[in-house]
């Protein structure tokens, strides 16, 4: 045995180099982790162990002038799915499918989007919308086996009913791809509620709010360990709106489903105080999603119920043009001198132009020209004028150039001039062109938006204002209400007070028994205002496209009170309405709705100070600044009892735009509702108290 | 052949270095396992103490016995060794797929694997011991293997391929200093290179799995690719100093894959940083070192033998075990001594001790 012999030294000495040499590539192996790349592992951990669960921010609570609201929010929840666990999420698909009662192919392309999209792991995916309270109970019983679900509380938004002011409203959606791309969205996420349209999109950044985040400590299975930190959602600011909700409800009344639109304004700051268009949508069906057929019916909708007319709808304004004619020939001292022969019609560069009224108006002067809206003495004036000088009046009255109002998409209409022409179309202008533009034909098309500060500007005797539906002074964002004020920019149209009395005077007896529209009268009401109707094509080409019958014209009317100054203009488009007086009597109703309210108010107030002495004065007998002025030499106008009915009874009843959602999910899936309800006229005020009753 | 012996022969800087890494180690299990809702009333690190005493016991006592007395009946324990692993396959529990322990009366599960190490150590230092000439020969060779294949092969069926390669070292560190040619080194190492492809198409799918996840780890972030990764993630994220104990995010949130036994370097790397991890591998190097000295200055070539068997075992272990952990080895399943929680390596490491003991306090005999 050699169990003695020694084994060689060399040999132990190499062991221990190599042991020497193992421990430093360990060494090395944590150097490289621990020191060279820490800061990569360390968020690496971090991203393990933090887990980001959004808090959705409340957008901004939508106003009108008063301070009522009319869009509000209401609370409801979503079912997140969060990527950032290692969970086979495929997998988990059949379970999570059955208790939501989504398919779980459904499931599986939402993950399989969202991998392809390059949206960050940490972010969730939402999987349903708006959950009912069986969904609630069905994850919080899976907590454990479905780590990957999360709830959370979103703030929907609550619009109201049968599409009440919902185009000036516009809705919200999940911001879009294309959204994404513009450099105005690029602060923007993928995910993110934004405005689409009306007020909901012009003034998204400052309803929208700012997310936060909660954030928790997980483990390797998703429990919660502990809670980290919140970062608390900025709620988005509430918008007030120059609508006046009385107003609105008037316009809406009035409208009722007739295809058109209705645009008030207060031309001595450009507030719209009502705004509407038909057909109509419901936006509640976009607040959680919309569905594909709603979407599709309302894109495929001959009416285009998502446009909105108020300022997208570019027609011809047909016999409201008059009025700017009148302004041109009377400034041009043309039409002062005028006195025109009607026959029904007259014959201007070899062709025929037809007067509306067959059998003629005989002798025509500028006044009764208006109100009795005669063809042949603007065809006339138009071809005295010829079309330079139309087209320059209407330039400075703004028709063909957007208004400027806050709302995305408006259309600039059209105002044809022998430049435009041969630019466009590489040919001159002819004569006869001129004769149809006198009448508000041909090539002119406005909006019912541009149409109503035109007039608005001449009643107000050449004072432009830019349209706005938001109360500038109230913005919050001292940037925002900075650059809306540089925006709102007046501009001021030459106008001869002279010419100014004659075209007002004129347009006050429209609704008089002489004028065009004398169905659309108010009792003790300066109701001004001018007609018009448009043809929207000619028949051959009606029959051309296939229309069965033939296309009704399209009634106009810009009404105001008083006549000069006015507190309020009215335009309203009535597509297919044939006849402006169609036309003139929705404006009336909404200026009546005005005229009342400032009325009661006053009645208030001079109830108040008169006490109980002597007869007090009512709607109709009260004389103030809306009231017709006393006719010369004629007898004190007789108060009749009964003011127009028709229009008086519309307010008899609460207009009740509720906003109710889950309407057909029972009451026990109801979440909540709510509901708000105008009180019928003007508030109570407080009766004194009777002594010993405090 | 009668010696005195005494315990101020002992090795007690060695014990000593052996139980600072016990307590680091059982410090580092009672992190790993208070926040884990598996482990939170198993108090593991309570029991880990009682093994350290038990081993604390068995180590005295196996240093009283002359070593050379264990290795006059090595034959024996190998014939034990190999009726105990044939018993496993047979009689063994069924734990997560593998038949590794045997349970005794009393609740205690007993892993035969863990002990054959030490057994083995013995037999090649008997093989070897009883050799004449310096340079093996190619049958010795063949007959050192065979010492090991057997056992190898048994272990290999269980299936644990871990601790079947743990086996291997001894061999190695055996035809080193006993004298293996260069010419059948080289041999050798080209025919395993040959072997390597066609074992791997015999190894069970998960060792596939794991060998696979190894090379390419992004591609299985859900299987044991990602235990690797965040094992690797906790290393990093402890940074120079650590996070503290009781502090890594990594190691109290389970992500790290069982952070008391297999990966406890990654959970201790995670809550001491790069500054703790090299005072444990510095710790190890020292007994390693340690460990060698004993070797050198034996009393005969069997008791060095003997020593640099159980330094093979060893470094071969930390290899392992922490090379998995930094990202370097694929993931086998080995513990690392003294740290990890485990009875039978905890006791198998301090009956290694007493036997090193054993030789070191005879070594001024003859």
């Amino acid at each position: 045995m050699n169990r003695d012999d020694k084994v060689p030294q060399y040999k132990l000495t190499v062991v221990q180099y190599c042991l020497l040499a193992v421990l430093l590539v360990l060494g090395y192996g944590m150097w490289r982790l621990q020191v060279l790349h820490s800061e990569t592992f360390e968020s690496l951990a971090e991203r393990n162990r933090v887990r980001e669960v959004p808090i959705l921010a409340p957008r901004g609570k939508i106003l009108d002038r008063e301070g009522r609201i009319i869009v509000d929010n209401y609370p409801s929840f979503s079912v997140l799915l969060l990527r950032d666990q290692k969970r086979d999420l495929n997998a988990d698909a059949a379970l999570i499918s059955q208790g939501l009662g989504l398919s779980p192919e459904e499931i599986r392309s939402r993950i399989r989007k969202a991998a392809l999209g390059h949206a960050p792991e940490s972010q969730p995916i939402v999987l349903k919308d708006d959950i009912t309270p069986n969904d609630l109970a069905f994850i919080e019983a899976h907590k454990v086996e479905l780590p990957e679900i999360e709830t959370i509380m979103v703030h929907r938004r609550l619009y109201p009913k049968n599409g009440f002011a919902a185009h000036l409203i516009g809705y919200v959606g999940e911001v879009s791809e294309d959204m994404l791309n513009q450099p105005q969205y690029e602060l923007y996420e993928p995910g993110m509620i934004v405005g689409k349209s009306g007020v909901e999109k012009s003034y998204n950044d400052l309803l929208m709010g700012k997310d936060g985040q909660r954030r928790v400590e997980v483990d390797s299975r998703g429990r919660e360990l502990r809670h980290l930190s919140d970062s608390p959602a900025v709620a988005g600011q509430p918008l007030k709106l120059t609508i006046d909700l009385d107003i609105q409800i008037a316009a809406e009344q009035a409208i009722g489903d007739k295809p058109g639109a209705i645009v008030a304004m207060d031309p001595h700051t450009g507030e719209i105080l009502a705004m509407v268009s038909r057909p109509t949508f419901d936006p509640n069906a976009f607040a959680v999603r919309v569905s594909r057929q709603e979407w599709s019916r309302l894109v495929s909708d001959p009416g285009k119920p998502l446009l909105n007319k108020a300022i997208q709808a570019q027609l011809a304004p047909g016999s409201v043009f008059k009025i700017i004619m009148s302004l041109a020939g009377l400034q041009e001292g043309v039409a002062q001198s005028m006195n025109v022969h009607c026959a029904g019609g007259a014959v201007f560069y070899g062709r025929r132009f037809a007067c509306w009224v067959k059998s003629g108006h005989g002798a025509v002067d500028v006044t009764k020209a208006i109100y009795q809206s005669c063809d042949v003495f603007f065809y006339t004036l138009a071809e005295k004028l010829g079309i330079g000088k139309i087209a320059k009046y209407a330039d400075e009255l703004g028709l063909g150039h957007k208004t400027g109002i806050d709302l995305n998409d408006e259309a600039s209409g059209l105002m044809p001039s022998e430049e435009w022409k041969i630019k466009n179309f590489k040919q001159k202008w002819f004569a006869g062109e001129t004769i149809s533009v006198g009448i508000g034909q041909g090539a002119v098309t406005v909006t019912p938006v541009q149409l109503t500060r035109a007039i608005s500007g001449i009643a107000m005797g050449g004072l432009l204002e830019t349209p706005h539906v938001v109360m500038m002074d109230d913005l919050q964002n001292p940037d925002l209400k900075k650059a809306a004020l540089e925006h709102k920019r007046e501009t001021r149209v030459e106008l001869d007070p002279k010419n100014w009395e004659t075209i007002t005077d004129a347009m006050a007896r429209v609704t008089l028994p002489e004028g065009t529209a004398p169905s659309a009268h108010l009792q003790n009401i300066d109701l001004t205002g001018k007609t018009g109707s448009a043809q929207t094509m000619s028949n051959a080409l009606a029959q051309k496209l296939g229309h069965s019958h033939t296309v009704g014209d399209n009634g106009w009317f810009v009404g105001f009170a008083p006549r000069r100054n006015p507190d309020i203009v009215v335009g309203v488009l009535f597509e297919s309405g044939d006849h402006g007086y169609l036309a003139a009597r929705l404006a009336a109703q909404v200026i009546k709705a005005y005229v009342d309210k400032q009325r009661r108010h006053e009645l208030e107030i001079r109830k108040a100070e008169a006490g109980d002495d002597g007869p007090a004065p009512t709607l109709a007998t009260i004389q103030d600044k809306y009231s017709p002025p006393p006719k010369q030499g004629s007898q004190p106008q007789k108060v009749a009892a009964a003011a127009s009915g028709d229009i008086a009874q519309n307010r008899g009843s609460d207009f009740d735009f509720t906003g109710v959602w889950h309407e057909d999910a029972g009451d026990e899936h109801q979440l909540g509702s709510g509901s708000f309800t105008l009180p019928k006229g003007p508030p109570a005020r407080p009766a004194k108290a009777a002594p010993g009753m405090q | 052949m009668a010696k005195n012996i005494s315990f101020r022969d002992f090795d007690w800087v060695l014990l000593a270095l052996c139980l600072v890494i016990c307590a680091l180690g059982t410090a580092q299990i009672y992190s790993a396992t208070i926040n884990a809702p598996k482990f939170a009333e198993a108090h593991l690190h309570i029991k880990q103490m009682y093994w350290v005493g038990a081993g604390l016991a068995l180590m005295f006592l196996i240093s009283i016995v002359n070593y050379e007395v264990l290795l006059d009946n090595a034959p024996w324990f190998y014939l034990a060794a190999i009726l105990s692993l044939m018993s496993v396959l047979v009689l063994g529990r069924k734990v997560l797929g593998a038949r590794r322990w045997i349970a005794l009366p009393g609740g205690v599960h007993f892993q035969p694997s863990e002990w054959v190490k030490l057994i083995l150590v013995l037999a090649i230092a008997r093989f070897f011991m009883e050799l004449r000439h310096r340079e093996l020969s190619l049958g010795e060779l063949a007959k050192a293997g065979l010492i090991i294949l057997v056992p190898f092969a048994l272990v290999m069926k269980q299936p644990d391929m871990g601790t079947a390669l743990t086996y291997l070292p001894p061999l190695f560190m055996g035809l080193f200093l006993g004298g293996m040619k260069l010419k059948h080194a080289l041999v050798m190492v080209l025919l395993v290179g040959m072997a390597a492809p066609i074992a791997y198409r015999h190894i069970k799918p998960y060792q596939r799995q794991r060998l696979t996840s190894f090379m390419h780890p992004e591609e299985d972030s859900q299987g044991s690719g990602y235990q690797v990764e965040q094992a690797k993630i906790a290393v990093g994220a402890g940074g120079i100093w650590g996070r503290g104990l009781t502090k890594g995010s990594q190691t109290q949130g389970s992500f790290i894959p069982e952070p008391h036994n297999d990966f406890i370097m990654a959970a201790f790397a995670e809550e001491h940083g790069f500054v703790g991890a090299v005072v444990l591998l510095l710790l190890y190097f020292l007994v390693l070192m340690r460990l060698i000295h004993n070797a050198q200055t034996a009393s005969d070539g069997a008791g060095t033998f003997v020593v640099m068997g159980i330094v093979a075992v060893l470094a071969f272990h930390v290899l392992i075990n922490v090379g998995m952990v930094v990202g370097f080895m694929p993931v086998t399943g080995i513990p690392l001594p003294l740290m990890s929680y485990g009875g039978s390596s905890v006791l198998f490491m301090f009956l290694a001790l007493g036997i090193v003991n054993n030789i070191r306090m005879r070594r001024f005999v003859n």
